[in-house]
């Protein structure tokens, strides 16, 4: 325990509920009347309200970004590395949202809510959500927070989805999208990984075809699976030989012993898959990897993301990891070229790491010197309409 | 003057709101300038990772990119000028790289240095060893300039490869190099820079 936080930390958090009773129309035709978001905010906006940053969250990830909830917290934020004091996404220049996506399990409305139709939880007839419905609700989410523009919207892997989609759909309230370790669309194989660990969840008994918090069950043992399919996939091959090797746990193979033989791989994620499965809800699981699988940029521009990019105002960064095999370096060079050949700002680094699509979430020193130096050209473009901001009120 | 004298050359060569592609952009310098005096629309692309840091911090457009796999990604004629500066010597096969420069470029710019400097051809011939230069300051073993060319050896090239040459100039520092280059560049001249096309 400790009662003094890292000082380059945004310390002590606190989420904020933000609720809206206007209806939103959803991609699948349906209309949530009313919703909440979980959300966390870190640094402040500037007169001029153009230093706001939006953190798009990933498939487990929530609203906690970074900092703690409390002195007793172990763990900050799943962005902590790069949200804070001095860090490339800078509080003390910059205003960060980040809030709990719609469907998601951590506050913001979704299956676990109660639908106010029936009085009971949604369970799995919450309505299916696609990045374009994250992205209008944050845009809604904006508006409460008199952001007309933002600096930035970034995130990974389904973030950087949402930075796209953003950059689309609202081209003239975004100047940078950061594009973390992400893709235009999945592969079959993705796709395919995604469904073995939707079907890990739905064959759990508990399961209870989605309704299990009115039978006061948990699909534990499901979610759990899911999460240990989705964690390899997320770490690579090297990774996991240097952490993990062949180390026993417990057992040993000597001749005429016959214990049970476990290896630290398979506790480790025993172990990962347990943690998960006590604080995520198995329908937003469920949820949020179809929406990954749904997820496909370019389709209603005739399937030409060229096309589709031809639409955006913003400047891009791109950023890939060697070992990525989920969102593979590849993805994020065909989401490169396709900038190039709509003529639009980008930058790309491909940065190398041993630590697979997580390396997103980790530290790595490349990693920081890319996002520093791109976030030093958010920040002036933040400061140059601060600047025309001033001179329209001396004009005034 | 400063160093990189080809530099201001090369603006000269390039029109207001051209499509320019820069081959191994380093920190952007010359595509930094580009955009301020001639509103290009630009990308470099580049392999060293501190370099690719600074162009990003100096608001250019910088891809990742490993020149000896190919452009491949680029289609055909889809820049006005492609531009390589300093680099051909560094490339594994710096012929195919200039045939793809002009397949995707409808001019290209390249500059070298010029092995065929006197003071280069002086170092081998007395001393018997490899140059090391102020310019290319590399041991032979050591080094990322593994395909030296001189000016004759770099025409010589374009007129196998039916490369036009539209234009030429020559850079050299020092004197008497500086005053006598025209006269013979392959002899005098630090840099050679060309404006070419198909």
């Amino acid at each position: 325990m400790s009662d003094t936080f890292p000082e380059n930390s945004v310390g002590l958090v606190t989420p904020e509920v933000v609720h809206f009773d206007d209806p939103l129309e959803l991609a699948c035709g349906r209309t949530l009347h009313n919703y909440q978001l979980m959300v966390e905010t870190y640094g402040e906006l500037n007169s001029e309200k153009s230093n706001a940053i939006l953190i798009c969250h990933a498939l487990s990830g929530n609203h906690h970004a970074a900092g703690y909830h409390s002195v007793d917290d172990k763990k900050p934020g799943w962005w902590e590395n790069h949200i804070g004091p001095g860090k490339p996404f800078d509080t003390n220049q910059f205003f960060i949202v980040c809030p709990n996506n719609l469907g998601g399990c951590h506050g913001s409305t979704g299956p676990s809510s109660i639908n106010p139709d029936t009085g009971k939880p949604w369970g799995v007839d919450f309505p299916p959500l696609r990045a374009r419905d994250w992205v209008q609700s944050q845009a809604k989410l904006a508006d409460r927070l008199g952001i007309q523009q933002w600096a930035a919207v970034a995130g990974g892997s389904l973030g950087g989805m949402q930075a796209m989609r953003w950059a689309l759909e609202y081209p003239d309230r975004i100047r940078h999208a950061i594009v973390i370790a992400s893709a235009m669309k999945l592969s079959a194989q993705n796709i395919a990984f995604n469904e073995i660990a939707r079907n890990a969840i739905k064959s759990d008994p508990d399961f209870r075809d989605g309704h299990f918090l009115e039978s006061n069950t948990l699909p534990r043992n499901g979610l759990a699976l899911a999460r240990m399919i989705g964690h390899v996939t997320y770490l690579s091959d090297e990774l996991m030989g240097n952490k993990f090797g062949r180390e026993l746990r417990s057992g040993s193979f000597q001749q005429g012993q016959d214990t049970p033989i476990e290896f630290q791989v398979e506790s480790y994620l025993r172990h990962q898959g347990d943690a998960f499965s006590s604080n995520f809800d198995a329908n937003t699981y469920l949820l949020m990897t179809k929406a990954l699988d749904y997820f496909d940029l370019a389709r209603e521009y005739g399937n030409d993301p060229v096309k589709a990019f031809g639409h955006a105002l913003c400047d891009f960064l791109v950023v890939s990891f060697s070992t990525d095999w989920r969102f593979a370096p590849e993805r994020s060079q065909e989401t490169v070229k396709a900038l190039i050949d709509a003529n639009k700002n980008v930058s790309y680094a491909a940065i190398d790491s041993n630590l697979g699509h997580d390396a997103f979430l980790l530290p790595n020193e490349r990693y920081e010197h890319i996002l520093t130096a791109y976030m030093s050209r958010v920040a002036s473009t933040a400061d140059h309409s601060e600047q025309r901001a001033a001179s329209m009120e001396g004009s005034l | 003057m400063s160093i990189r004298t080809d530099l201001d050359i090369i603006q000269q060569w390039i029109a207001p709101k051209s499509r320019v592609l820069d081959l191994a952009c380093g920190d952007g310098t010359l595509l930094k300038n580009l955009k301020q005096h001639k509103q290009v629309e630009s990308y470099g692309l580049e392999i060293d990772p501190d370099k690719i840091t600074h162009a990003i911090a100096n608001g250019v457009n910088v891809v990742e990119t490993n020149l000896d796999q190919g452009l491949s990604q680029f289609p055909d004629n889809s820049f006005d000028v492609v531009v390589m500066t300093q680099a051909l010597q560094v490339m594994r096969y710096p012929h195919l790289v200039l045939e793809e420069m002009l397949r995707i470029g409808k001019e290209c710019i390249v500059t070298f240095p010029n092995f065929g400097n006197w003071r280069a051809r002086t170092s081998l011939l007395l001393h018997g060893r490899m140059p090391v230069t102020k310019q290319l300051a590399y041991q032979w073993y050591d080094t990322p300039n593994i395909h030296f060319c001189t000016v004759n050896d770099f025409e010589a090239l374009c007129d196998e490869q039916k490369i036009r040459l539209i234009h030429k100039e020559f850079v050299a520092e020092r004197i008497p190099d500086k005053q006598i280059k025209g006269i013979w560049p392959n002899l005098f001249s630090d840099t050679a820079i060309y404006l070419l096309s198909k």
